[in-house]
């Protein structure tokens, strides 16, 4: 008894999706977090609540929302249709959107608090030292930054393999496209194969534990950035 | 004497009160329709109270053997109810079929669906939705028709399959999938398909969805929960679950 090949699909599909969520969220969290730390503007307060939305909202919100927009008589898919690009629910590149967003605020907000850590005579005085913006942030922000962007991979890569209610909800259960692990051990423990559960459930335990040991090894707890 | 006439009243209300104990029935998601009216008749008819869950009967089963508080189960299938009564889980001597569940092969919108299943062969859609036919009979069912009608093969790639029959339905009804098999009680009224283009699958093609219901251990010495099976049986409860399209043993 050990993984089937079904298992090792429903595997690699996740760490794809996990992967390209991950990447994703730092292109997009980064300025989004850089913007949040800095900015002195009155919207500041809406977009920080609107980022930590999926903190609270239960994923069958964010999943039925998802459904009726994405659907073909949802703005987004007609948008979607009309570019040639079909609709995305039942896709994978649908469940990449819908996992950007549901990990949205574990990678912005670590960012966020990392960047809000950086003194501002830090940025001063690469400024007095001819450092472009661009180059002060790339040479002394991210660095500074470091423990939080490790922080931000770490937890949106995580919290990505643990997604499940969004997926059942807009996923359509397709072996290599949107069959997650989450979803794989589902199929099993209702069709009461509890051992093929264990295996993958088990699986998930140890991952999980293991990625956290490694980020609060490196990164302790009440550090910055965390 | 007002007082007395009072006090007669509230110990008769009490007694009443006494009498009247609650089911918790367990239904497969395909039935969600007919029981709700059907759960509403008996407490009229009886005075006893429903709690009713309606879901995956896979799921139910997993529940039930793990100490689930369902005094009755409306399963989806003859098999669920027979392993619960041969395991104990369920009360010997209770398990009848209560309803003959119909396929039918359906889109909201009309036209889309012909009445001989052709647009299976020939149709041009990017999905299709069933129940997962690993844990759902109606998932089955729609799988047999397929490997009936030939078109398994070429279709499996297209599938999206719903967590239930509600999922399967759902993909369909809210436009994302173009077509899918779900139960005819889910999209008829009254007896009469309400809305879209729809296949009623002949019973030739696929095994029986004979959908059978049992009293759980958990319901054995619950009055209510016999009442409740008795009631369906009964004339008024089969009047509704033939409205909704299914057949009767």
């Amino acid at each position: 008894m050990s993984f089937s090949a079904a298992d090792l699909t429903a595997v690699g599909l996740t760490l794809r999706l996990a992967g390209l969520t991950t990447v994703l969220l730092l292109l997009v969290g980064t300025p989004l977090a850089w913007w949040l730390a800095r900015t002195r503007s009155p919207a500041k307060g809406a977009v920080g609540a609107v980022v930590a939305l999926p903190l609270v909202l239960p994923p069958t919100v964010l999943g039925f929302y998802l459904l009726v927009t994405l659907g073909p008589n949802g703005p987004l898919g007609k948008l979607t249709t009309a570019l040639g690009l079909g609709t995305l629910p039942f896709t994978f590149p649908g469940l990449v959107v819908a996992s950007v967003l549901y990990s949205l605020p574990f990678v912005v907000q670590p960012l966020t608090n990392a960047f809000a850590a950086i003194p501002e005579r830090m940025l001063e005085a690469a400024a007095t030292l001819r450092a472009g913006p661009l180059d002060a942030f790339f040479h002394v922000a991210v660095p500074l930054a470091r423990p939080g962007f490790l922080t931000a991979m770490v937890l949106g890569f995580a919290h990505t393999v643990g997604e499940f209610g969004v997926v059942l909800m807009i996923g359509g259960n397709i072996p290599n496209q949107t069959r997650v692990i989450s979803v794989q051990i589902y199929d099993h423990v209702e069709a009461l194969e509890y051992a093929e559960a264990h295996w993958l459930a088990g699986g998930m335990l140890l991952f999980s534990f293991l990625v956290l040991l490694a980020l609060y090894t490196i990164n302790p707890p009440g550090k910055r950035g965390l | 004497m007002r007082t007395a006439h009072t006090l007669v009243a509230a110990l008769v209300l009490m007694v009443g009160a006494a009498h009247a104990d609650t089911v918790q029935v367990a239904v497969a998601a395909n039935f969600a329709g007919p029981v709700k009216q059907i759960a509403a008749d008996f407490e009229q008819a009886t005075g006893h109270k429903t709690v009713v869950s309606t879901g995956a009967t896979g799921k139910f089963y997993a529940q039930i053997v793990n100490g689930a508080p369902f005094d009755v189960l409306l399963s989806a299938d003859d098999k669920t109810p027979a392993k619960l009564e041969q395991e104990g889980h369920a009360q010997a001597g209770t398990r009848f079929t209560y309803a003959i569940g119909r396929l039918v092969l359906w889109s909201p919108k009309p036209g889309v669906v012909d009445g001989e299943g052709a647009v299976l062969k020939t149709g041009d859609f990017r999905h299709l939705s069933l129940a997962n036919p690993k844990v759902a009979p109606y998932g089955q069912a729609a799988v047999e028709t397929l490997q009936a009608q030939g078109t398994y093969d070429r279709l499996s790639p297209r599938f999206v399959l719903g967590e239930n029959i509600a999922q399967a339905h759902q993909f369909v009804a809210s436009g994302n999938a173009e077509l899918g098999f779900v139960a005819l009680s889910q999209v008829t009224k009254d007896g009469k398909i309400t809305e879209g283009s729809a296949w009623v699958v002949p019973l030739s093609m696929h095994a029986p969805i004979r959908q059978d219901a049992a009293v759980l251990a958990k319901g054995k010495d619950n009055p209510a929960a016999a009442a409740f099976l008795d009631f369906l049986k009964g004339d008024k409860a089969k009047a509704v679950i033939r409205s909704f399209g299914y057949d009767l043993p």
